[in-house]
């Protein structure tokens, strides 16, 4: 089933604010949704949301064999499914185009630009490595699943304990419980955040940051951003869409990159607040 | 065993011996392929690719079609014997669904649809070879076929890859590059000089990034130019062809010769 497309009233009044640079949130065209963040019981749990858009992001680690052509290396993969549950445009089944785009912009972001250190998962060469597995359940769908999704893929990394372990001999390993030993922090090199721009195909409607359903669904094209703290860019996408100039491309960019210190510092934050609550260690 | 090839020798040499920012060797053959519209076989390199349009015609499936606009459909086929190790990838495969996807979003603001309600334009992609650089041949090997085939577009799309070593930046990135260093593809419509696909999946700093997106601009450019002569030509061929069949027709008996 086709999403029903907004009434035209709903169009013309969305459009004609945009050109004069109004939201109906209330947002300036270049600001975000402030992210919320809830964590779970568990280490690796997050409940993340920007505005109504809300994504639950699971970490958990399980000892596996490495594959033969990287015997020093752990695993990563991302589990994420689109269910009619966030929005009634997904169906199960067959992955539809966007669904593709979502999983494949995720796959991207955490694991082809390097931000987990593989190798450190590795606990005795070719036989037992650290498979860690990231899944995400996307829970209501507002606009903007992938910056969501991204944001609380990241976080639930960087919140997430493994147990500690140690290697006897050459071939013996001990797997500490919590309780014995504090579990460790993964090595993280980088934190990448998503940032997705949106274009009308007016000219003089400006381009907006994270958009709403309603602004992405009469959004004439995305384009999405992903860059860390250190101004690296780790992914850019603009597919399509209304072209643009080269200028107005770098201005964006720009943007995103004061976004993401922000952004840096606001989950370090958070971070840190939520680990304070927490007795993980006692000497 | 990636660290151990120059990319970048201290000469100014790259490893297939081309300079910094030369494209390699364009061939176009524009013939006709079977029963399609429209075909072009081009290659960059070794990095082959053949596509073929069929359209504007009545859509396969119904619900495919759009009242306002013809709906635009991609597929993609790498065969399995295109890159060093042989490996078939099946039709559901996520990263060539996302390849014909990205295809996809790049011509829709090129073609005028509009034209051409309630239809559908296919455009079939075969990668023949890969040697780098393959979305940057698939897309100028689509312009091309599209053109080949007679649908109106608003303009060329011409694809580049350009990729960073350390500080120097280079064009056209074969596949060793491309495994060693970041590289972008960026898509360009020459007469506007604006960009229609920017594309990037690996680490990249800001200002490192906008010197390659404006080379890569750049470079469309000259692309474009070798792309329009050979469609040129090709248009001049089929004149040539056409024109004994009307001189013959015209010296006929009077009464076979209509309006």
């Amino acid at each position: 089933m086709r999403p029903p497309s907004p009434s035209i009233p709903e169009k013309e009044f969305l459009n004609s604010a945009l050109k004069q640079n109004l939201r109906i949130d209330g947002r300036a065209p270049l600001d975000m949704r402030t992210p919320v963040f809830i964590f779970g019981p568990e280490l690796g749990w997050v409940d993340c949301s920007l505005g109504k858009t809300r994504v639950i992001a699971y970490v958990d680690a399980k000892m596996v064999k490495p594959t033969p052509e990287r015997p020093f290396e752990g695993m990563i993969t991302i589990h994420s499914e689109l269910s009619p549950m966030a929005s009634s445009e997904y169906e199960t089944g067959r992955p539809s185009e966007e669904e593709v785009t979502i999983t494949r912009m995720l796959d991207k972001i955490i694991k082809r630009s390097d931000a987990l250190d593989k190798e450190s998962l590795c606990i005795l060469a070719g036989q037992r490595v650290w498979h860690i597995r990231l899944s995400l359940h996307f829970l209501a769908d507002a606009g903007n699943m992938v910056d969501c999704a991204c944001l609380a893929g990241i976080v639930a990394l960087r919140h997430f304990r493994r147990p500690e372990v140690e290697v006897i001999g050459d071939d013996e390993v001990i797997v500490h419980s919590p309780l014995e030993r504090a579990p460790m922090p993964l090595a993280i090199h980088h934190s990448p955040f998503c940032f997705t721009f949106a274009f009308f195909a007016d000219p003089e409607t400006p381009p907006i940051l994270d958009p709403t359903q309603l602004e992405q669904r009469l959004s004439a094209g995305l384009m999405s951003i992903a860059l860390n703290a250190q101004k690296e860019i780790c992914v850019l996408q603009k597919l399509g869409g209304v072209p643009q100039d080269t200028e107005e491309v770098l201005r964006l960019v720009k943007v995103a990159v004061a976004q993401a210190k922000e952004l840096s510092n606001t989950v370090d934050a958070k971070l840190t607040a939520d680990w304070e609550t927490r007795k993980v260690e006692v000497r | 065993m990636g660290s151990r090839i120059e990319i970048l020798n201290e000469a100014g040499f790259r490893s297939d011996g081309r300079r910094q920012f030369e494209l390699r060797d364009l061939t176009i053959d524009l013939a006709k392929h079977g029963e399609a519209d429209g075909s072009a076989l081009i290659s960059h390199g070794l990095t082959q690719v053949l596509v073929s349009v069929y359209g504007p015609r009545e859509a396969k499936m119904r619900s495919h079609t759009f009242h306002d606009r013809a709906n635009i459909n991609v597929e993609v086929v790498v065969a399995s014997f295109s890159t060093g190790e042989r490996r078939k990838r099946q039709r559901g495969d996520k990263r060539v669904l996302e390849f014909a996807a990205t295809i996809k979003s790049t011509f829709e603001p090129v073609i005028r649809t509009n034209l051409y309600p309630r239809s559908q334009i296919d455009i079939y992609v075969q990668v023949l070879q890969q040697d780098g650089s393959t979305l940057q041949t698939c897309i100028n090997a689509a312009t091309l076929a599209l053109m080949n085939a007679g649908i109106p577009m608003t303009d060329f799309v011409c694809a580049v890859t350009g990729g960073v070593h350390s500080t120097s930046p280079m064009l056209d990135l074969s596949t060793l590059e491309e495994n060693d260093i970041p590289h972008v593809t960026v898509a360009v419509m020459p007469k506007t000089k604006k960009v229609v696909l920017v594309t990037m999946e690996t680490r990249l700093h800001v200002d490192r990034f906008e010197e390659i997106l404006n080379l890569a601009r750049d470079a469309g450019a000259i692309l474009h130019q070798e792309m329009k002569e050979a469609i040129l030509a090709r248009s001049a061929t089929l004149v040539a062809l056409a024109e004994p069949v009307t001189k013959n027709q015209n010296k006929g008996d009077d009464d076979v010769v209509m309006d």
